[in-house]
């Protein structure tokens, strides 16, 4: 999991109505922490929280921009209001993904419902992802890509050996061949979730082909380069992802640079934000029903921080 | 939409039940044919005779079940009233976090459905049990099992009285006293439901392929916990907006016959 990187606030007089939750600290405390780390322990920046009405605090500073490299599993938390970028660089990777209510990770993206709710057999720009609970986990609010899969899984050891031969560690160092069900797993682990949390997830960037009588194959070329998918926050959810080839693939050799993805995380601004008129609420009247249900459970749970943090 | 519920009647003539087109067991290949699909692979009966298992039950519309199956043992489920969704889930009974994967399932054999042929494949890519009988034609893995909270979703936030597949689960597997509960609940087999997917990446539930007295039969290959969920959906044509009973049979391994032994 990433830490965010705390940045130095501008030093303005602004008047704010608003108060922040910055802890007074002592000079003397600065001017120790400064002796012992060499520079200037300085607080996230943007930490606002609205005192009066209890809403919660909304970070604005998510971080830098990281690479996934081939191979790798990755996993952080991504609050109710952020958006994760993610980006197929040279528009040839697959990126194993599964979401979870960050909050009781017992609700996770459950793909009958993502699927029968929006009848729809694929995910993009205007389509939810549902948690098992009937909620927005995320939803995708940019899509330059145009298709991503949901039915295809994700590699095994078993899968990968198959399809690849061996690639260990022995022999290859560091790109060695990692597959998405072990990422999960290690990923999972750090949480204290293990192989009952792995579900069904979803494959961006990737295009399977149902045929009539059922049949299964892999469309080439459904990506490009800097093809990216942006995926909003519409609870606190756990991310998890994997930069791994999937099982259904015309590729015969394990990817190596050319499938680095980047990650960016931001806020929503105005436009991207939730609401009556974001198209993914508009898109079916089910999500506007899954909105509801979501925005129920956010002031169930959120509601509650807002009002403890007044006491103090 | 009235969702009155018929008295369910325990026959299994075609005539009495409003859930499905008698007819012949091409029934489903004549539907497929009706809509310009591709007819289902061909359908194939069990030489098994029910007199000789040693398990049957009927499972009425709306319970859960499960039971342990041993692996070489058989396990067949009887539509009685055709068009039934029976939701249903395997667990290694050894060591239940290793279950049915319908991604495994589904890349194996790289088809969504499932038939005569079928390896259930677990999470660790192992074959579970082998579809052997098959006289559905067609059987879905994308479907999922309805619960109250996606009723909300799909139908109405009123509606989350009704009772779903998942509260079965859920009781049935709070029975078994295995310490299992919702995580061990991934996407489920549907059988003798009909859920297409189009080339454009379209997904419709369209009527079912079933009828009365369809089965669907499967050899486990390891040690099994089953667990099934015979559905109660009234909101969509998944159970005919019928739900009725299913019975489940269970044969032992095939004992060796010892006069096809070359004695030498």
């Amino acid at each position: 999991m990433t830490m965010v990187k705390a940045t130095r606030p501008k030093m303005t007089k602004t008047k704010t109505t608003t108060t922040t939750t910055k802890p007074r600290v002592a000079k003397s405390v600065v001017a120790a922490k400064v002796k012992a780390t060499g520079s200037s322990p300085a607080p996230a920046r943007g930490i606002k929280v609205s005192s009066a009405n209890g809403h919660r605090a909304t970070p604005d500073a998510t971080g830098p921009a990281e690479v996934l490299r081939h191979g790798q599993g990755w996993s952080r938390v991504l609050l109710r209001g952020q958006i994760l970028r993610i980006t197929d660089t040279a528009g040839k990777a697959c990126v194993s993904a599964l979401f979870y209510n960050a909050r009781n990770p017992i609700e996770r993206y459950n793909v009958a419902d993502t699927l029968k709710a929006q009848y729809t057999a694929f995910l993009t720009t205007g389509r939810v992802l549902y948690s098992d609970m009937g909620r927005v986990l995320v939803s995708i609010v940019g899509d330059s890509c145009g298709w991503h899969d949901t039915i295809g899984g994700c590699g095994s050891a078993a899968t990968q050996l198959a399809r690849f031969g061996a690639g260990d560690y022995q022999t290859l160092g560091n790109d060695f061949y990692r597959n998405a069900r072990d990422n999960f797993i290690v990923e999972l682990s750090k949480v204290g979730l293990g192989k009952r949390d792995i579900v069904a997830n979803v494959n961006f960037f990737t295009r399977l082909k149902v045929d009539q009588a059922g049949g299964l194959s892999s469309v080439e070329g459904s990506s490009h380069p800097g093809a990216y998918v942006d995926l909003r926050a519409d609870m606190d959810t756990l991310v998890v992802l994997s930069n791994t080839p999937p099982p259904v693939t015309t590729a015969t050799e394990y990817p190596g640079e050319d499938v680095t993805v980047a990650l960016a995380v931001r806020v929503a601004n105005g436009r991207e934000r939730s609401g009556p008129r974001d198209p993914c609420f508009l898109s079916r009247p089910e999500n506007a029903r899954g909105f509801a249900l979501t925005a129920a459970y956010v002031a169930e749970t959120e509601r509650l921080v807002g009002q403890a943090s007044l006491a103090t | 939409m009235t969702t009155t519920m018929a008295t369910t009647s325990s026959a299994t003539t075609a005539a009495a039940s409003s859930k499905s087109s008698p007819g012949p067991s091409t029934t489903g290949a004549a539907e497929l044919a009706r809509r310009g699909e591709p007819s289902p692979p061909a359908l194939q009966e069990s030489t098994l005779d029910p007199a000789e298992a040693l398990y049957s039950e009927v499972i009425p519309a709306g319970n859960g079940w499960s039971r342990e199956i041993l692996a070489g043992q058989v396990l067949r489920i009887v539509d009685l009233e055709g068009n039934q969704a029976v939701d249903t889930l395997f667990f290694n009974a050894a060591a239940t976090d290793e279950r049915y994967s319908a991604p495994d399932t589904i890349t194996a054999q790289k088809n969504i459905y499932l038939t005569t042929g079928s390896v259930l494949m677990s999470t660790e890519g192992r074959p579970m049990l082998t579809i052997v009988a098959d006289t559905c034609g067609r059987h879905d893995t994308l479907g999922g099992a309805c619960s109250a909270e996606s009723n909300q979703v799909r139908y109405a936030l009123e509606k989350k009285y009704m009772h779903s597949c998942r509260d079965s689960f859920l009781l049935e597997l709070g029975r078994l006293g295995r310490g299992m509960g919702k995580r061990d609940l991934p996407s489920n087999i549907n059988f003798f439901m009909n859920v297409p997917v189009t080339p454009e990446g379209g997904l419709s539930f369209a009527d079912g392929l079933s009828a009365p007295g369809r089965y669907v039969e499967m050899r486990a290959e390891m040690n099994v916990l089953a667990l099934i969920s015979n559905c109660p959906q009234l909101n969509n044509p998944c159970n005919g907006y019928h739900p009725t009973p299913v019975r489940v049979l269970i044969w032992d391994a095939p004992a060796w016959d010892s006069t096809t032994w070359d004695v030498p």
